[in-house]
C-alpha cells in the first residue's frame, strides 16, 4: 500500500513539473521570446486558462503527501523552512504578475508585472531544481526524524550541507535549462509567426545547455549519492525510464528541427517524466536520505500513515484524479488552437 | 521555545485571518453570481448577465488573492507545525488532499471557462460553468471545515501505543456532527458578507446617481439575500453551533459567555469586561436566566462556569475569546436589523427614496468581515489550550527545529507582502467599481 502511494505521489509531482513547467518555462523566456508588449500579451494568454490549474497539481500533491506520509511532510517542510517560505512569497508575486497585468492599460504597470512574472518563474524553477538536488544528496536528519537546513553553508555536499551547494546548483542549472526548452516548445506550438520562430530558436539553443548540464549531473550524481544506480541492476525494467528520458532528449532535438512543435513539446514532457521517474525509482523505498546517519533515513515504511487511512484514500483519490484529468482534457480541448493576436484589454 | 511558539501561533493567526478575507467573499459571491446568471436565463434580462460579468471581475480579483494567500496555509502545517502534522497528518491530510483533488481542480478549470469561455459555451453552458465554480468553492469550504471540526471535536480515530493517532472510521470523520453545523454557519456567514458587499455597491451607485438600473438590481438581490442569510446564520445554525460547544467544549462556552461561577439560571451577559484578577465580569449588563434557557431550553438549568474546570484546560486568552464572541453576536444582531429594515422599506416601496438608509447600507459592508473574523477567533481561541481538542496541546505541536528568530523573520515578511497585497487589492477593486458595470461589456473571446 505504501508503494502505491509512493507511485501516486511521484506521478502527481511529475504531472506538476510537466504542466506548471510549461508556464514556468514560458515565464523564463518571456522577454527572450516576447520582444514587444503584444508578444508578451500573447504569451500570457497562451498560458492564461491553464496556469492556475497547473499549480493545483502542486497543492494536490502536497495534500496527498501530507495524508499518505505525514512524517515525511512534517520533516521536509519544517526542515526546508526558509526556502519554502521564500517559495511562497515568490508564488504570490508571480501569480499577481499574471493576474493583475491586464487590469490597467499603462505601459509601466505592464512592464512591472511582466518582470515580476518572468523573474518569479525563474526563481521558482531555481527552487525546484534545488529541491531535486537536495532530495538526491540528502539532508541532516537527526534520530527524531527532523532537520533544519540553512540556505547555504560552505557550498559543499557534506554531512551538514545548505540548500545550495555545487551539487544542488548543478540541478538548478538542469531545471532552468529543461524548463526553458519545455516552455519554449509550448509557446512554439501554441503561437504562430515570428513569435513561434523565435520560440523554436530559443528551444534549439537551450537544448545544448540542457544536454551539457544533464551530462554533468549524470556524472556527479553517483559521486555524491553512491549506489544511485543499484536498483536498476536489481530490477532491470527500471531501465525503461532511462530509455524514456533518452527518447525525450533526442525527440526534443529532432522534432524542433523539423518544426513539429507539438511533438517537440511532448518530447520535452517525456524527458521530464523520464528523469522524474528515474529519480523516484532509484530512491525507493527511501524518501529522504540522512546525510548524518543512514539509519535515520526516512522511508516509505517509517513515514506512512495508518493502513486503514491509506486504504480508504484509494476510494476518493482514484476517482478524484480521473475527474481532474477529465477537466484538463476538456479545458485543453475548449481552448485548443493557436493564439496569434489578443486585443489590448482582453484576458491577461 | 516559549517565544517561538507564540510566533508560530501569531504567524498562523495572521496569515489565516488575512486569507479568509477573500474566500468569505468569493464563496458567497459565487452563489450570488449563479443567482444572477439564473435570473438572466429565467427572466431573459440581459442586465443580469451584465451584472454577473461585473461581479465576475470582482470575483476574479478576490479569487486570485484567495489562492495566493491560501497556499501558505497548507505549507504552514508542515513548516511551522511539524509535530502536529506528524501526529495528525494521516487524518486531516485526507481532507486537505481531497480539497485539492476534488475542489481545486474543479474550481480552477471551470473558473478559466467561466471567465474566458462565455462565447464558446453559450448562455446555458456559461450558467453551468458558474454553477461549477460555486460547487467547487463550497466543496472546498466543506473539506476545510471538516479538517477544523476534527481539531475541535475529534472523531473516528484511535490512539496507538506510541501516542500516534490513526483514522479508524472515515465516514464518521467526514460526517462529523460538529462539521455539519459549523459548515452551514460558516457558509451563511460568507453569504452575509457578499450580500452586504453587493448591496453596498448598489447603494453607492444609487446615491451617486450612476448605473441606476444596476443599482436597483444589486440592492434588491443583496438585501434579500442579506435578510435570509443573516437570519439563518443566527438561527438555527449559530444556535446549534453554540449547543455543540456547550456539549463538547463546556469550558469554552463558559469562557465565551464570561460565566466564571457555575449557576442555576445563568444570566446572559450582553456587555461587560472580563476581570481576570477577580474572576468576574465588571460592569455587566445582563438578562437573567437567558443563558440557561438558550443552552438547555430551561430557565433554571445549571450551566457550568469556569470554576467547574481545572485551570490548565481554560482557554489561554479568555478576554480576547469573550470579546471576539460578543462582537460576532452583536454584529450578527445588527445585520438582521439592517436587513429587516431594508425589507420593510422595500415592501412599503420607499427603499429607493430613503437615502439615509442607503447610506447605512453603503457603509455597512466592512462589518460582516469583522463578524466572520471574530467568529473564527471564537472558534480557534475557544479550542485552546488544545490543538486537537482533548488530545494534543498547542504547545506540543510546533516544529522542533525552527527557531523563534526564523519565525519572526517570516512573520514580518508575510506582514510586508500582505500590506502590499492590500494596497493593490484596494486599488483594483476601487477601479472596477468606479469603471462600473458597463465597462468592457462585450463577452471575452
Amino acid at each position: 500500500m505504501e508503494t502505491f502511494w509512493y507511485i501516486a505521489l511521484s506521478f502527481m509531482f511529475i504531472m506538476y513539473v510537466i504542466l506548471d513547467g510549461f508556464d514556468l518555462g514560458a515565464g523564463i523566456v518571456h522577454f527572450w521570446v516576447g520582444r514587444t508588449e503584444g508578444d508578451r500579451r500573447i504569451i500570457l494568454n497562451a498560458i492564461g486558462p491553464y496556469w492556475d490549474g497547473n499549480e493545483v497539481w502542486l497543492i494536490a500533491a502536497g495534500g496527498t503527501l501530507y495524508f499518505a506520509f505525514p512524517k515525511l511532510y512534517a520533516a521536509s517542510f519544517s526542515g526546508f523552512y526558509l526556502p519554502l517560505i521564500l517559495v511562497l512569497w515568490v508564488l504570490i508575486l508571480r501569480a499577481l504578475g499574471i493576474e493583475l497585468r491586464h487590469h490597467v492599460q499603462h505601459l509601466m504597470w505592464k512592464a512591472f508585472w511582466d518582470r515580476t512574472f518572468s523573474v518569479g518563474s525563474l526563481l521558482l524553477t531555481v527552487f525546484l531544481g534545488a529541491a531535486l538536488g537536495n532530495i538526491i544528496r540528502g539532508v541532516p536528519l537527526n534520530q527524531d526524524g527532523y532537520f533544519f537546513v540553512p540556505l547555504w553553508t560552505n557550498f559543499l555536499p557534506g554531512p551538514h550541507p545548505g540548500v545550495l551547494d555545487w551539487f544542488t546548483l548543478l540541478f538548478v542549472a538542469v531545471a532552468v535549462s529543461t524548463l526553458t526548452v519545455h516552455g519554449a516548445h509550448y509557446l512554439a506550438f501554441k503561437t504562430g509567426g515570428e513569435l513561434q520562430q523565435r520560440a523554436a530558436r530559443v528551444a534549439g539553443r537551450a537544448w545544448w545547455g540542457l544536454t551539457v548540464c544533464s551530462v554533468l549531473a549524470l556524472v556527479a550524481t553517483p559521486a555524491v549519492r553512491p549506489g544511485f544506480w543499484a536498483r536498476f541492476g536489481e530490477h532491470p525494467w527500471g531501465g525503461a525510464f532511462v530509455l524514456l528520458s533518452l527518447a525525450g532528449w533526442l525527440g526534443m532535438y529532432a522534432f524542433n528541427r523539423k518544426g513539429e512543435h507539438f511533438r517537440a513539446f511532448l518530447a520535452s514532457a517525456a524527458f521530464i517524466a523520464g528523469m522524474g521517474a528515474v529519480t523516484a525509482f532509484a530512491h525507493y523505498p527511501v524518501t529522504l536520505y540522512s546525510s548524518v546517519n543512514p539509519a535515520w533515513n526516512l522511508t516509505v515504511h517509517n513515514t506512512a500513515a495508518g493502513a486503514y487511512g491509506l486504504k480508504i484514500g484509494l476510494l476518493w483519490w482514484i476517482p478524484g484524479i480521473l475527474l481532474a484529468c477529465a477537466y484538463f482534457a476538456y479545458l485543453f480541448y475548449i481552448f485548443r488552437g493557436k493564439i496569434t493576436s489578443v486585443p489590448e484589454d482582453a484576458g491577461y | 521555545m516559549e517565544t517561538a511558539l507564540t510566533l508560530h501561533r501569531l504567524q498562523f493567526a495572521f496569515t489565516i485571518m488575512y486569507h479568509y478575507l477573500f474566500p468569505q467573499l468569493t464563496m458567497g459571491l459565487a452563489l450570488l453570481i449563479v443567482i444572477m446568471k439564473g435570473l438572466a436565463l429565467w427572466k431573459k434580462d440581459e442586465l443580469y448577465n451584465r451584472s454577473a460579468r461585473f461581479w465576475a471581475k470582482i470575483f476574479a480579483i478576490n479569487f486570485a488573492m484567495g489562492v495566493v494567500t491560501g497556499i501558505p496555509m497548507e505549507f504552514q502545517f508542515g513548516t511551522n507545525w511539524a509535530k502536529f502534522s506528524t501526529f495528525a497528518g494521516g487524518i486531516i491530510g485526507q481532507t486537505l488532499a481531497m480539497e485539492g483533488v476534488f475542489a481545486f481542480f474543479l474550481e480552477s478549470s471551470f473558473l478559466g471557462l467561466f471567465l474566458f469561455g462565455e462565447k464558446k459555451l453559450g448562455p446555458r453552458g456559461h450558467f453551468f460553468a458558474a454553477f461549477m465554480v460555486f460547487l467547487g468553492s463550497w466543496l472546498s469550504g466543506y473539506f476545510i471545515i471538516v479538517t477544523n471540526a476534527w481539531m475541535q471535536h475529534p472523531v473516528g480515530y484511535s490512539l496507538d501505543a506510541e501516542g500516534q493517532v490513526h483514522l479508524t472510521d472515515f465516514w464518521a470523520f467526514l460526517l462529523n456532527p460538529w462539521a455539519l453545523w459549523q459548515y452551514l454557519h460558516n457558509m451563511l456567514g460568507a453569504v452575509v458578507t457578499s450580500s452586504f458587499v453587493v448591496a453596498a455597491v448598489g447603494a453607492f451607485y444609487w446615491l451617486t446617481g450612476q448605473h441606476l438600473e444596476y443599482a436597483r438590481r444589486f440592492l434588491r438581490l443583496g438585501l434579500a439575500s442579506a435578510a435570509v442569510s443573516s437570519l439563518l446564520v443566527a438561527f438555527p445554525t449559530g444556535d446549534m453551533q453554540g449547543k455543540m460547544v456547550a456539549k463538547h467544549q463546556p469550558v469554552t462556552l463558559a469562557a465565551m459567555e464570561g460565566l466564571f461561577q457555575t449557576k442555576e439560571g445563568a444570566e446572559l451577559i450582553l456587555i461587560g469586561q472580563p476581570d481576570m484578577e477577580n474572576l468576574r465580569i465588571d460592569n455587566p449588563i445582563h438578562i437573567p436566566n437567558l443563558l440557561s434557557f438558550l443552552t438547555y431550553h430551561r430557565w433554571k438549568a445549571e450551566v457550568k462556569g469556569l470554576d467547574a474546570f481545572p485551570r490548565d484546560v481554560w482557554p489561554d486568552n479568555i478576554p480576547l475569546l469573550y470579546y471576539a464572541y460578543h462582537i460576532m453576536v452583536g454584529l450578527g444582531t445588527i445585520f438582521i436589523a439592517v436587513a429587516a429594515l431594508g425589507m420593510l422599506l422595500w415592501w412599503r416601496q420607499r427603499l429607493f427614496d430613503s437615502r439615509w438608509y442607503l447610506w447605512i447600507v453603503m457603509l455597512s459592508f466592512p462589518f460582516p468581515y469583522i463578524a466572520n473574523t471574530a467568529g473564527w477567533m471564537t472558534a480557534e481561541l475557544g479550542r485552546q489550550p488544545w490543538l486537537v481538542y482533548g488530545v494534543l496541546r498547542t504547545a506540543d505541536g510546533a516544529s522542533p527545529l525552527v527557531s523563534g528568530g526564523n519565525a519572526l523573520f517570516t512573520l514580518l515578511g508575510f506582514m510586508g507582502i500582505y500590506a502590499t497585497l492590500s494596497l493593490l487589492f484596494v486599488f483594483l477593486i476601487l477601479r472596477e467599481v468606479s469603471h462600473g458595470p458597463d465597462h468592457v461589456q462585450q463577452p471575452l473571446p
